[in-house]
């Protein structure tokens, strides 16, 4: 009979007086018992509506089962049969609004608590599984992805399971994308995402650092002259943008990307960094999304005094997932909602002294469907800060497109594929950001997936 | 990792590396850059391109000891390997069509100025070097330079070698006595790239400056290489390194480039000390 409780049992947490002082992770996961407890609310249905919600399709009611029986490995085995990486989902996919959303249970209390019970099964078999990733025999067939982010590390590994040489191409000296860049080690540790890289490696998977397509290599020397089949590009989201006010580039003035960047893949919260970052007192970063969120609580975390998130709608438009606004607020974050930039101000030095905003209002819907901010008359304010982080988005990188021809790009830069992930070229796939623009981890996961799928067709066809 | 193949010092703080690596050479173009990491903490630094070797697979860095990484590298000797080496990144001079140019280093510049003065002096342009030191000390490449223009004009601050005088002074003489310029190259330090820019504005030759702000990834991914150019905001890594030299607002990016000048300073003391016996 199931266990009847209304609510998830809540995540152990890092008290927030502590935690925003550390880069230490902020969720600690369920103990053994808290996960044996929560499988029990598992209702088990037949239908599975919240495997629909997942999009790479994780087999959640087989999995739970077997958490409820206490055979973790096991449990492990049903959701790799979907994922790839697991322990890295468990932590940052928006179950709220996925598998957790369809959950029965959730119609009229609080949905199973699937994602912290995939992270509960992934850390058990981290820790405890000494069995190595089998290495598939070679069907001899070459396969090439560009960028190894969420996207690529998962089609890189469907590929690599049914047999194919991968080998994965990454601009930067690390592999990972923006789950070692981007991703704050207090969300999701840098140690787990090295890891799923590992094992990968350790399927056979080649991974090629520091060799940025588009210059080092071009997409048809892939196929002309290495004899690849097919390429998968997953070269994420791209250039940040700015909001083209004045003060812009004013010193201590940061894109979110770069600032994450300094602290995550560069360490620059380390005390002996060779890479530095600005540690200010007072901070505003604009934006509303779960990297604005990260950047923020980073901020916070390299000792920030005060920490504001600037954005021009309300609460309830905010893009970032609830649970890590909520940590955010718990930690000390002050959300501006309802407020625009217009300028940012420097003292004599060139560095940032102030922002000045304008409050806003939500008048009709506009395009996005959501109710389009207005600025309010005669509602400037200045707020005093030392850095400015803008987390406004990005626009598509042109290294790609520029080089490859025939690759057929739409009116917002992002490059055009069929629901296959196939492009307007013959043999070259392209999933995650770098087609839809900035998204989630797990949506790139799923098309780097689908990806993976019709590649495996079109070369057994071929 | 990419082995160090040769290690030259050029002058007391100058050091020129000749590096395996084989597929930015295939690629390699005058006015393009690499990003380098010594070692495996090391911090990302951008470098212009000095020379390549197609044949040889190589690619030849030049860089003066001016902070806690480029005192790094100059203690790696030939055949230590440096950790990370990425490129050709950014866009390569545009050279193509110009028949005069005058091409106007300063400084460790001159090691970027020098391939984009050959390879137009082998196109059959006719090449105007204006080099500027501080002092004869510091000269680099002047021999290099001579084959590779018709016409050479060395300036020192003090007078040790060449004229003394800054470079603008030498090029405003040549502007003066009627040599016409379909373009002027600029590469070097930002005070002396915004003084050339703007004599140049003055007698309307076009000129392209190459930027080298402080950079991560070198993909556009970061925008901390970011410029005003024109009055539009663009990133030095992929819409450069070389911009219209009217256009690009060197006040801005001089203030830009001292944001971590506090920090440089320290980390260079402490890898003074910390390599000082080498």
């Amino acid at each position: 009979m199931p266990n009847m409780p209304k609510n998830k049992n809540p995540m152990p947490t890092q008290d927030p007086k502590i935690r925003k002082n550390n880069f230490l992770e902020v969720a600690m996961g369920y103990t053994e018992k808290l996960a044996l407890d929560e499988a029990e609310r598992c209702l088990n249905c037949k239908n599975m509506p919240c495997v629909e919600g997942c999009p790479v399709n994780v087999h959640i009611p087989a999995f739970i089962a077997k958490v409820r029986e206490g055979k973790f490995e096991e449990a492990y085995k049903i959701i790799s049969e979907s994922s790839s990486l697991p322990a890295v989902c468990g932590r940052v996919c928006p179950q709220e609004s996925q598998c957790e959303a369809k959950c029965v249970r959730g119609i009229k209390t609080e949905p199973v608590a699937i994602g912290r019970l995939e992270r509960f099964v992934a850390d058990y078999h981290n820790d405890n599984s000494k069995e190595a990733p089998k290495k598939v025999k070679s069907n001899t067939h070459k396969v090439a992805i560009v960028g190894s982010g969420p996207s690529g590390l998962t089609c890189a590994g469907d590929l690599a399971k049914r047999g194919y040489e991968v080998t994965v191409f990454e601009a930067l000296h690390l592999a990972g994308g923006v789950l070692m860049y981007g991703i704050p080690e207090f969300r999701l540790p840098k140690s787990i995402v090295q890891k799923e890289i590992d094992s990968l490696k350790e399927m056979g998977v080649d991974f090629k650092v520091n060799t940025v397509i588009g210059k080092t290599l071009s997409i048809d020397e892939l196929f002309e002259e290495y004899g690849f089949e097919a390429v998968f590009i997953g070269s994420g989201a791209g250039l940040p943008r700015f909001m083209n006010i004045p003060g812009e580039n004013l010193k201590c003035v940061y894109s979110a990307n770069e600032f994450l960047t300094r602290v995550n893949l560069m360490k620059a919260y380390k005390e002996d960094s060779a890479t530095p970052v600005i540690k200010a007192s007072r901070v505003a970063v604009v934006g509303g999304g779960n990297v604005a969120i990260d950047a923020a609580r980073c901020a916070l975390r390299l000792g920030a005094k005060e920490v504001y998130i600037v954005y021009r709608r309300g609460e309830e438009e905010l893009p970032a997932r609830k649970e890590e606004i909520e940590h955010a607020k718990e930690e000390g974050v002050v959300f501006k909602l309802l407020t625009n930039p217009t300028c940012i101000m420097g003292d004599e030095n060139g560095f940032v002294k102030s922002i000045k905003c304008v409050e806003m209002e939500l008048g009709e819907p506009d395009a996005s469907g959501r109710r389009k901010p207005v600025e309010k008359p005669d509602s400037e304010f200045t707020i005093d800060v030392d850095c400015v982080i803008m987390s406004i988005g990005t626009s598509p990188n042109p290294l790609i497109k520029s080089t490859t021809e025939g690759l057929e790009i739409s009116k917002h830069g992002g490059i055009v594929t069929n629901e296959e992930g196939l492009t307007s070229r013959e043999g070259i796939y392209a999933g995650g950001d770098a087609v839809t623009g900035a998204a989630t981890v797990i949506l790139a996961m799923g098309a780097g997936k689908k990806a993976a799928a019709a590649i495996d067709e079109y070369i057994k066809n071929k | 990792m990419n082995k160090i193949l040769k290690r030259k010092v050029l002058n007391p703080t100058v050091i020129l590396m000749e590096v395996d690596a084989p597929l930015v050479a295939k690629k390699a173009e005058p006015g393009q850059f690499i990003i380098l990491r010594a070692d495996k903490d090391g911090e990302r630094i951008p470098l212009t391109v000095a020379d390549y070797d197609r044949k040889k697979g190589s690619v030849t860095i030049i860089f003066q000891v001016v902070g806690a990484t480029t005192k790094q590298l100059s203690t790696l000797n030939e055949g230590d390997y440096i950790h990370d080496f990425v490129g050709p990144l950014g866009k390569a001079t545009k050279v193509d069509g110009l028949k005069k140019v005058a091409v106007v280093g300063g400084g460790v510049g001159c090691a970027i100025a020098y391939p984009v003065a050959k390879k137009l002096h082998s196109m059959g342009a006719d090449v105007h070097s204006v080099v500027g030191f501080r002092n004869k000390e510091l000269i680099i490449l002047e021999d290099e330079f001579r084959a590779a223009s018709g016409k050479f004009v060395l300036m020192t601050d003090d007078g040790s070698a060449g004229e003394k005088g800054l470079v603008t002074n030498a090029l405003e003489k040549l502007i003066e006595s009627g040599e016409n310029y379909d373009e002027v190259i600029t590469i070097g330090p930002l005070i002396m790239m915004k003084f050339v820019c703007s004599l140049t504005k003055k007698y309307g030759i076009k000129t392209v400056a190459s930027m080298n702000p402080i950079m991560i990834d070198g993909t556009g991914m970061c925008g901390g290489c970011r410029l005003t150019v024109g009055g539009k905001t663009v990133f030095a890594c992929v819409d450069g390194p070389e911009f219209d030299g009217h256009e690009i607002d060197f006040d801005e990016a001089i203030n830009r480039s001292s944001m971590y000048k506090p920090f440089e300073k320290a980390a260079y003391e402490k890898a003074c000390n910390l390599y000082k016996d080498l």
